[in-house]
């Protein structure tokens, strides 16, 4: 009942017109950065914090935390439509998102992406609602072991990555685990494999890492196909690029699995939606009827990762606002802003400000509808991309590609590391190795190795350590389950061969 | 007598990583294992290397054992493989030359060589192409967002 009127005193703040306007400016802000790689929400709210402080405070966090979810809906475009993940979330909705766009069904993959993060930023609101104070006092007890086994089931999921072979997959991660070691190390200050080169010390950017991989690789891919100026088709009227009811149907239970997974996930400070949006995706290959059909254009594939991802926005947002601790460079910018304008992120601030939390709760409800709206009438007019021949359509590519990637440091450096990216993603897929598992590998193996490091100088070198707390070791168990999977299907696979040539 | 090779490029992906995998391990070997406080920095670029040792080694043995029907399809095809280099050396290029004339006019070049050289289609409309490209980049990044790009000796 609290709730309730707590959410009621919420609604009564976020429908102001000055709020309801700039929870407007701050989604469509929010999907533009996020369409665009390289240029994500932590920079953009960073960039508008200093014109926040003449502004009312409730006001100005309901503007940056749009920003912030609002370009996880905007994040799917480019990985659907060009095959360019804006960011590494975004890179689970290439797998299958792409294969879509490829088939033909560029505009249902859009539109079940905006239902999805539709559905799942709801819930995800929903869990900031309800379960704040018990989930934050939950992740708290997260520590080095637990977040170890975390990366550890998080890389388990290349099992769902691989293709024909399990091996090639796992050495790509192994090869994404080691370009994560590139740089300074954090505990000593000693430098690794950046053969003398000082901008190598603050390791792999990811963007340009993925950006590589993926929109250059491909489009090497194509360019190898001679196309000759052929065009994705697109079926023809509004209706046929929308997502059908058996669509909505088949991704009954991804709503769910993304939804879920996507919150708790991203209530665990540094897990990151990453994380969130391959075990979502995971768990949705391993439930599948069809999981063959993962990574071909799978509607599920879309809908569970994008979900996953945009759960995670509301789930980020229970450590930083129940206890003060950001999840990541966004919430951490907005923990800035919120100490800035004077108040002090904790345990307090839901008591000591209720039209400050509740505002911001009921804005999101307000926000997700308005990105929905907003989102769905524009699926037709994104998919037009495709359109293009792709002798105009492999520049774009480049081009904005080159700007996305130049657009985080300002360095053609970054450039360079894309261009490399693209043709050791050309030459992966050549050779049939999963360019994800190798992003997997980047993005998880930084968090991997402090957490192993940092478990290992709390047990003074006793691994133990990682089996001995009930919640490491069940997430280990569960990871060494998915990693011999594929052994058991093999055992099955051979058994039964045995059995039909004996008979 | 050895046995025969089913899957070549295959092998010689196998073979370059094993060599990756040993250059790792090597290095990662080098850089102190234990630190006073826990692992030290060559701890896990040693387990590293020494997992890309084991898994590319594995690879080498699947690529004299592989079926041959799977090893045919996965054949890496060099015919194929030019025009995506040829893609590649170009975009290498105009990165190179941002330095000397910026992205805009970098990016045109790179544009019109890609339609006129790579999809053999006539030269005007490939200007337009690049021009038109350049100038939505400009104004949508730059004008727009702010975004800064390398600019040449005009200023863009």
């Amino acid at each position: 009942m609290d709730a309730l009127t707590n959410l009621l005193l919420g609604f009564s703040v976020a429908l102001q017109p000055v709020n309801l306007f700039w929870c407007f400016v701050g989604v469509v802000l929010g999907t533009v950065v996020g369409v665009l790689p390289g240029l994500g929400p932590a920079a953009t709210i960073a960039m508008l914090l200093p014109l926040t402080l003449k502004m009312d405070h409730t006001t100005a966090i309901i503007s940056l935390a749009g920003i912030f979810y609002g370009a996880r809906y905007g994040g799917s475009t480019t990985s659907i439509l060009l095959n360019m993940p804006g960011e590494s979330s975004s890179v689970a909705t290439c797998l299958d998102g792409y294969q879509m766009a490829r088939n033909g069904r560029a505009g249902a993959a859009l539109g079940i992406s905006a239902i999805a993060s539709f559905i799942a930023g709801t819930v995800g609101v929903l869990g900031l609602m309800l379960i704040s104070p018990p989930l934050a006092r939950f992740a708290l007890r997260f520590a080095p072991p637990e977040y170890f086994a975390l990366m550890v089931l998080g890389l388990a999921m290349v099992v769902f990555l691989a293709g024909d072979s399990m091996v090639k997959a796992l050495l790509a991660l192994l090869i994404g685990l080691w370009l994560a070691t590139i740089g300074t190390d954090l505990f000593t200050a000693e430098s690794r494999f950046t053969f003398g080169q000082a901008k190598l010390l603050g390791g792999i950017d990811f963007i340009a890492a993925t950006v590589g991989m993926f929109a250059i690789g491909e489009v090497l891919m194509d360019l190898e196909s001679n196309s000759g100026g052929e065009i994705i088709k697109l079926p023809r009227g509004l209706k046929n690029l929308m997502p059908t009811w058996q669509d909505l149907k088949d991704c009954r239970f991804a709503f769910v699995n993304g939804s879920l997974i996507g919150f708790f996930v991203g209530a665990l400070p540094g897990a990151g939606a990453t994380v969130a949006s391959f075990l979502s995706y995971g768990l949705e290959k391993a439930v599948s009827r069809h999981p063959e059909k993962f990574g071909t254009g799978v509607i599920e594939g879309v809908a569970a990762p994008e979900g996953a991802n945009n759960a995670d926005a509301g789930g980020a947002l229970v450590p930083l606002l129940t206890l003060g601790i950001p999840g990541g460079n966004t919430t951490a910018i907005l923990l800035g802003g919120l100490i800035l304008w004077g108040y002090k992120p904790g345990p307090l601030l839901i008591p000591e400000h209720p039209e400050l939390f509740w505002g911001l709760v009921a804005s999101m409800y307000v926000g997700n509808v308005i990105l929905l709206v907003l989102n769905l009438p524009l699926v037709p007019l994104f998919a037009q991309i495709l359109r293009l021949p792709s002798y105009v359509l492999h520049p774009f590519i480049i081009g904005i590609s080159v700007v996305g990637v130049y657009s985080v440091n300002n360095s053609v450096f970054d450039i360079w590391m894309m261009a490399l990216f693209g043709l050791l993603g050309y030459l992966m897929r050549k050779l049939d190795f999963p360019a994800s598992a190798l992003i997997l590998g980047l993005v998880l193996g930084d968090v991997l190795e402090r957490a192993l490091r940092q478990s290992l100088m709390m047990s003074q070198g006793d691994l133990t350590i990682l089996i001995n707390r009930p919640i490491s070791a069940t997430m280990l168990a569960i990871a060494a389950g998915l990693l011999l999977l594929p052994a058991v299907r093999w055992v099955r696979a051979w058994r039964a061969e045995v059995v039909e040539r004996e008979s | 007598m050895l046995p025969a090779i089913r899957d070549k490029s295959g092998l010689i992906a196998a073979l370059c990583l094993a060599a990756f995998g040993g250059y790792v391990t090597y290095t990662g070997s080098k850089l102190p294992y234990v630190a006073d406080v826990g692992p030290g920095s060559g701890f896990f670029p040693f387990w590293i290397g020494t997992g890309l040792l084991l898994f590319s080694g594995y690879q080498t043995i699947v690529c004299f054992s592989a079926p041959r029907q799977q090893s045919e399809s996965a054949e890496f095809s060099w015919h194929g493989s030019r025009r995506a280099l040829i893609g590649w050396v170009a975009m290498a290029a105009s990165i190179f030359l941002y330095r000397w004339i910026g992205f805009a006019v970098s990016f045109v070049l790179l544009t019109i060589f890609f339609i006129v050289v790579i999809e053999r289609r006539s030269a005007l409309p490939a200007l337009g192409i690049g021009v038109a490209l350049a100038l939505i980049f400009h104004l949508l990044f730059v004008v727009a967002l702010g975004v800064t790009l390398p600019t040449g000796p005009w200023g863009f």
